[in-house]
């Protein structure tokens, strides 16, 4: 039998390449290995630790997977109902506008249920950040039919694939707000390759610079896998969301 | 500075929220209650006191923006009537398991569905017995005047705070729409950052380090913690039971009979009681003002003394199964009201007592 070693006697002097963040809690994440919530989670708190402004800052957990996401951001946060973030985050930036206020939300909570939430604080130019993980499908729940599930798309509620016919097409959102004037800026990001999580990681820290700046809504959309929801291997999830995703949800900044 | 003033019952309660030093107000536009957000709109008080106001996009977000200025320690209200008090009944509970105080007033108008936009006590169930999801409790007020729109304001924030409970002013369109004259009371300053994380800072969230961050949510996904945090509530409303309930007694030396009225019906009862007099009929009244916690105990003691007791109120008979409850069977209890907008007169409930309960 193999010894184990403790992370101390793994970390010696010198050999310390990489450091979690201490914006992130030990808390083991609930997220099912291969997921990119963890990675999102991780470059936002790296954004906030190296802007300074962790204790100014307060982030506002969606339902969804990331219902918990305040057990491993280790800041202040408020916890909302399903796809009322954007009207708390409101509530939390008109009596304290000079504090930094972000949402952390899937696509069934803000493309769904929080749609009018979604429109009409991005509408106000609220000034917060919005980050919008987009992963096509209802994890939490087991698997369910999102407002993004691409057509043809298997899903526990459209066990046939996604009939547009029936349940319309997959909604492009970030697109969508970023017609409006109260949106300073609007991309599309990705966490599944390493060249694409420093994109993400500058987006989130160009959006919160925005916010810095009084500039209005910045939303930092991900495309992200769902291997578990997906029913494939991490690996197979990243290269079919490559492949399937990215051609509907192209890559890039949509606004500003 | 104290200033008298005459104001309908709506525009006093924006009044009163400026003077009690809200720090936000959240709402959106519907028929009996719209002025409330028009006075706010026309009095800029972020000029006069720094106070937000915001028309939200529907009743659904302006809760949830309560909720999340709430949650910083804020002293935040929202208003609306029935349809949009239906709408919030997702935040309320949310609300009420965050343990998060806030104000929120129901100027009630007639139902069910989208109903009439007159006057209605058909929301006291939904007060009440709760409305949303889970095992929660509002604390509420029945205004019966408009100086009792304003005073309930500060009343209310106190009862929030002291509490971290959700607190409503269960008024209705009569109460909201009259104008009387209104003692308003002096501007109270609103508190400071400072202030509030000297009185709120061990649970408001407004940003802090790591080791001290604090998190406001209602999910446990253990139930055996589930349990406790119920366990926690309960607590909390037993003391509110104990320490909370006011009523107002009327006429009730030597009364044959009483009423039992809440609001705008109480009003109504107060007549009656004269009309009663010159048939040469002694009645009584009891007054609850706080609906939850119930004055049970002043009205069980009262039905010892009484022939009988009509529960007047405009429905169909919601409250009468609290004053039942207290009076435990010992003398005869019967219901009397006109529901749907309508509004019954003082010698209707006359007719009714005369009819159900003395002749009965």
């Amino acid at each position: 039998m193999s010894e184990i070693l403790t992370p101390e006697e793994i970390i010696k002097k010198g050999t310390l390449v990489f450091k979690k963040t201490k914006l992130m809690t030990d808390a083991n994440l609930s997220y099912c290995p291969g997921c990119g919530h963890g990675v999102a989670h991780r470059i936002t708190m790296e954004v906030l630790e190296e802007m300074g402004i962790a204790e100014q800052t307060i982030g506002i957990a969606p339902v969804g997977c990331s219902v918990l996401a305040y057990d491993f951001m280790n800041i202040d946060m408020q916890q909302a109902a399903h796809g009322r973030a954007p009207a708390v985050a409101t509530g939390i930036k008109r009596v304290f506008p000079d504090k930094y206020v972000f949402t952390y939300q899937g696509d069934g909570d803000l493309a769904a249920i929080g749609t009018n939430e979604t429109i009409h604080a991005c509408n106000r130019g609220e000034n917060i950040v919005i980050i919008f993980i987009n992963n096509g499908i209802y994890g939490m729940t087991g698997g369910q039919m999102a407002p993004t599930t691409l057509a043809g798309m298997k899903s526990s509620t459209s066990p046939y694939g996604r009939d547009l016919a029936m349940t319309g097409h997959p909604i492009k959102i970030t697109e969508m707000v970023a017609m409006l004037p109260g949106v300073c800026y609007a991309t599309r990001q990705a966490v599944h390759k390493p060249a694409l999580v420093r994109k993400a990681k500058k987006a989130i820290q160009k959006a919160f610079e925005n916010q810095r700046d009084k500039k209005g809504t910045s939303i930092v959309e991900i495309v992200s896998n769902c291997n578990s929801g997906w029913k494939m291997t991490p690996v197979d999830s990243n290269v079919w969301l490559e492949e399937n995703m990215l051609p509907v949800f192209p890559l890039g900044d949509i606004k500003g | 500075m104290e200033e008298v003033k005459l104001m309908k019952g709506n525009e006093a309660i924006a009044e009163a929220s400026i003077r009690e030093g809200v720090d936000a107000y959240f709402g959106y536009p519907i028929t009996p209650q719209s002025e409330v957000i028009e006075y706010l709109m026309l009095e800029e008080p972020y000029k006069r006191t720094g106070m937000a106001v915001l028309q939200a996009e529907s009743e659904i977000a302006a809760i949830n923006m309560v909720y999340g200025a709430a949650a910083c320690g804020k002293k935040a209200m929202t208003s609306s009537s029935s349809p949009g008090i239906s709408l919030k009944q997702e935040g309320l509970s949310y609300i009420a398991g965050s343990e998060l105080p806030c104000v929120v007033v129901n100027v009630v108008r007639g139902g069910p569905g989208l109903g009439t936009i007159q006057p209605s006590q058909a929301d006291y169930f939904q007060t009440v017995k709760g409305g949303g999801h889970g095992d929660y409790r509002l604390i509420v007020l029945a205004p019966a005047s408009v100086q009792e729109m304003s005073d309930f304001v500060e009343d209310g924030f106190n009862l929030a705070f002291k509490y971290r409970n959700p607190v409503m002013i269960l008024s209705d369109g009569l109460i909201g729409q009259m104008m009387e004259k209104v003692k308003l009371k002096a501007q109270k300053p609103r508190l400071t950052e400072n202030e509030i994380r000297e009185r709120y800072g061990d649970w408001a969230t407004l940003g802090n380090k790591s080791e001290n961050r604090k998190i406001i949510t209602s999910l446990e996904l253990k139930p055996e913690r589930q349990e406790k945090h119920n366990d926690k509530l309960q607590a909390k409303y037993r003391e509110v039971e104990k320490n909370e309930v006011r009523y107002e007694k009327i006429n009730c030396e030597n009364a044959d009979y009483l009423l039992v009225a809440y609001g705008s019906s109480a009003r109504i009862c107060q007549k009656t009681i004269q009309l009663g007099k010159e048939k040469g009929l002694n009645i009584g009244l009891i007054r609850p003002i706080t609906l939850w916690p119930f004055p049970s105990k002043a009205i069980y003691e009262a039905a010892d003394k009484v022939k009988g007791i009509l529960a007047v109120e405009l429905s169909a008979g919601q409250m009468v199964e609290d004053v039942r409850l207290a009076v435990n069977g010992k003398v005869k209890v019967e219901h009397f009201g006109r529901y749907g907008g309508m509004i019954h007169s003082p010698d209707e409930v006359l007719s009714a007592l005369e009819q159900k309960i003395i002749g009965g």
